[in-house]
C-alpha cells in the first residue's frame, strides 16, 4: 500500500482556523512562517536547542521546530501574534519592553511565550530543578531569580540580555500574582491543564 | 528528510496493528528526539504512528501500592505529579534535571526510554558509527570521547545513554510494559536495555513492532528518601557528564536499605548493585560510602579523555549518600 506523504489539515492558531495541505515533513514552525505568514515565531537552531521558536500548544510551551504540523492538527496553538489583547500589550510583553528584556530582539517572541508559561507553571505548583525539595509538602518556592533562570533555561539569548530578561519575568510574575489576588485573573492566554498532575490524576488511566 | 506516512491512532490494538505490519513504522510521541534525528537523516521511518491520543496518559496506584505511569504521560506531568514527588522524589528530580520546560511538555515517558545517544558521531553521517551503521566502526574511541562510557562499554561502541529519568527508574526497579500483536508483555528494567557487546545498534529487548504502554514502579518505602544529582557542563539544559540517583534508609547509623544508579557512565542507566551490597547492613558514613563507590567503579575502563569520570562519580556518590544520611539523622 502506498502511503500518502501529505495531508490536508486545519490548524487552530490564535483562535483562527487555517486550512492548508502539508507535506508531512513540514514542521509547525515552517508552516507558521512560510505558509501562514505568521513570522513572529523565529527560527534559531531548528534543533530544539535554542527556544526561539517557542509557542503555546494547548496552553503549554513547546518548540515548534520539533513539532510536526500534521501532528498539531486539532490542538490550540498560540503564537506571539496572539498574546496581546488588541493594542494592549500583555503584562509579560510590557515588562520586557519596560525593562529592556532584549537587545536584538530575535529571541524575544520565544522568550515571551516561554515566560507566559513559566508564570502559569509556577502558579500551578510545578517544581523545578532549582527547587531544593520537590516533595508536595514542601510547597513550591517563590519565583526567585534562580528559579526564573532555571525555568527559562530553554530560551537562549545570544546578546546576553539575561539580566533584564530575569527582571522582566519577575515583574510580570508579580503583576500576575497581584491580579490573581484581586481575582481578575490573567489577561488573554488560556492555559488549561496546568494543575499539578492534571493529566496524571490518580485513577484516570483508561487502558489495560 | 525522507518522505513518510502519518497515522494518528486512538487505541492500543490499532497502534500495534500498524506497528506490526510495517517494519519501517515508528511511534511518534513528543518527537523531540525522533524528529530531530529525522532531520539529520539518522532516522528514516516510512510511517509515523502518532501515539499521543492513546489512552495511556494516566498515573495511578497499582494494587500493591506502587505506581503505574502511562507511556504517553509527558515528562512535565510526571515531574509535577504529587504522588511521584511524594513517594519517588528522585524520579521527579531526574525528570526536572533533563532538557527544558518546552521539551518536557512535549516529551513522553515511552519516548524518553527510547531516546538515542547524543554521541556526536551518531548524528554525523560523514563518520563511522557502529550504532548508526553496524560494522562501520567507532569514531569516538580514538576521537572526541570526553563524555563517553567508563562502564560496560565495548570496542564497538562507547556511547552513553542520555536519559536522566531512566537513571531513577533503574534505581527503583521499574518494569516496562508493552503490547504487540501477540498480546502484552513486560521487561524488568535490568533487562530492558541490552549490553553493548558487538551489537550497539540493538539497544532494547523490546520485540519488533512493540508499543510501550507504560511503566510500573514497585512500592518502595526507601524511595521516599531519595535524591537525584546531576553534573553537567553548564548550570542547566545540558546532558549529564555524570549523575546519581540514590535512596537511603538509615536506622541507628546502619544502612537498612539502599538503591543506587549512575547516569552518563554507560550505554544504559547503570544500577550500582556492587555498591549496594557493600552498603547494606554496614555503617552509614563517609568511609563506607567511598568504599561502596570504589567497589562499583573497580570495573571502570577509561579512555584517554574520560578518566575524570571515575573521580567525579566517586565524589558524587559519596556526596549524595552523605546528604541523605545527614537528612535521616536530623
Amino acid at each position: 500500500m502506498a502511503l500518502s506523504t501529505s495531508s490536508a489539515i486545519t490548524l487552530n492558531i490564535n483562535g483562527e482556523k487555517h486550512a492548508l495541505p502539508v507535506d508531512h515533513r513540514t514542521t509547525l514552525l515552517d508552516a507558521l512562517r512560510e505558509r501562514l505568514d505568521l513570522t513572529g515565531t523565529k527560527k534559531g537552531c531548528d534543533q530544539g536547542q535554542c527556544g526561539a521558536c517557542t509557542v503555546l500548544i494547548d496552553g503549554r510551551r513547546a518548540v515548534s521546530c520539533l513539532q510536526l504540523a500534521v501532528a498539531a492538527e486539532g490542538r490550540e496553538i498560540t503564537t506571539i501574534e496572539g498574546v496581546a489583547d488588541g493594542e494592549t500589550l500583555h503584562p509579560v510583553q510590557q515588562a520586557f519592553l519596560d525593562l529592556d528584556g532584549y537587545q536584538c530582539g530575535y529571541c524575544t517572541p520565544g522568550q515571551i511565550c516561554s515566560a507566559l508559561a513559566v508564570i502559569e507553571e509556577h502558579a500551578a505548583g510545578w517544581p523545578s530543578a532549582a527547587s531544593a525539595d520537590v516533595r508536595p509538602e514542601a510547597g513550591v518556592p517563590p519565583l526567585t531569580p534562580e528559579e526564573i533562570r532555571e525555568r527559562m533555561s530553554g530560551n537562549l539569548c545570544r546578546c546576553g540580555a539575561y539580566v533584564s530578561i530575569v527582571e522582566a519575568v519577575a515583574r510580570a510574575a508579580a503583576v500576575h500574582e497581584a491580579g490573581s489576588a484581586q481575582g481578575i485573573g490573567t489577561q488573554g492566554i488560556e492555559t488549561p491543564g496546568l494543575e499539578a498532575g492534571a493529566a496524571g490524576s490518580v485513577g484516570t488511566e483508561g487502558a489495560a | 528528510m525522507k518522505e513518510f506516512g502519518y497515522q494518528r491512532v486512538f487505541d492500543v490494538p490499532g497502534a500495534v496493528a500498524l506497528l506490526g505490519a510495517d517494519p519501517e513504522a515508528r511511534c511518534l510521541g513528543g518527537g523531540t528526539n525522533l524528529v530531530d534525528l529525522m532531520k539529520a537523516g539518522v532516522e528514516r521511518p516510512g510511517l509515523l504512528v502518532d501515539v499521543r491520543e492513546l489512552p495511556l496518559d494516566g498515573i495511578e496506584f497499582t494494587k500493591g501500592g506502587g505506581l503505574r505511569i502511562g507511556a504517553t504521560v509527558t515528562n512535565s506531568d510526571l515531574a509535577a505529579h504529587p504522588e511521584v514527588r511524594r513517594h519517588y522524589p528522585a524520579l521527579a528530580q531526574a525528570v526536572l534535571a533533563g532538557a527544558s520546560g518546552q521539551l518536557r511538555n512535549m516529551a513522553t515517558v515511552g519516548g524518553n526510554l527510547l531516546q538515542r545517544t547524543r554521541c556526536g558521531y551518531f548524528t554525523d553521517l560523514a563518520r563511522p558509527c557502529n550504532k548508526r551503521t553496524p560494522g562501520s566502526g567507532c569514531s569516538a574511541i580514538e576521537g572526541e570521547h570526553h563524555n563517553h562510557a567508563i562502564l560496560g562499554a565495548s570496542s564497538h561502541c562507547v556511547a552513553v545513554h542520555p536519559s536522566d529519568m531512566a537513571v531513577a527508574l533503574a534505581a527503583f526497579d521499574a518494569v516496562v510494559h508493552y503490547e504487540t500483536a501477540d498480546g502484552p508483555g513486560e521487561l524488568p528494567f535490568a533487562e530492558f536495555y541490552l549490553p553493548v557487546g558487538d551489537t550497539p545498534h540493538r539497544e532494547t529487548a523490546l520485540p519488533s513492532g512493540a508499543l510501550i504502554t507504560g511503566i510500573t514502579l514497585p512500592p518502595l518505602p526507601v524511595a521516599a528518601t531519595s535524591r537525584y544529582r546531576k553534573v553537567r557542563e553548564r548550570a542547566s539544559y545540558a546532558f549529564a557528564i555524570g549523575s546519581v540517583a540514590a535512596a537511603l534508609d538509615v536506622r541507628d547509623g546502619i544502612v537498612n536499605d539502599v538503591r543506587l544508579a549512575l547516569g552518563a557512565v554507560a550505554s544504559r542507566p547503570w544500577r550500582a548493585l556492587a555498591a549496594e551490597r557493600v552498603l547494606t547492613g554496614g555503617p552509614a558514613g563517609a568511609e563506607a560510602f567511598a568504599a561502596a563507590a570504589d567497589a562499583e567503579l573497580a570495573a571502570a575502563e577509561v579512555l584517554p579523555h574520560n578518566g575524570y569520570k571515575v573521580t567525579l562519580m566517586r565524589n558524587l556518590v559519596v556526596a549524595l549518600l552523605t546528604e541523605l544520611a545527614e537528612e535521616a539523622a536530623r
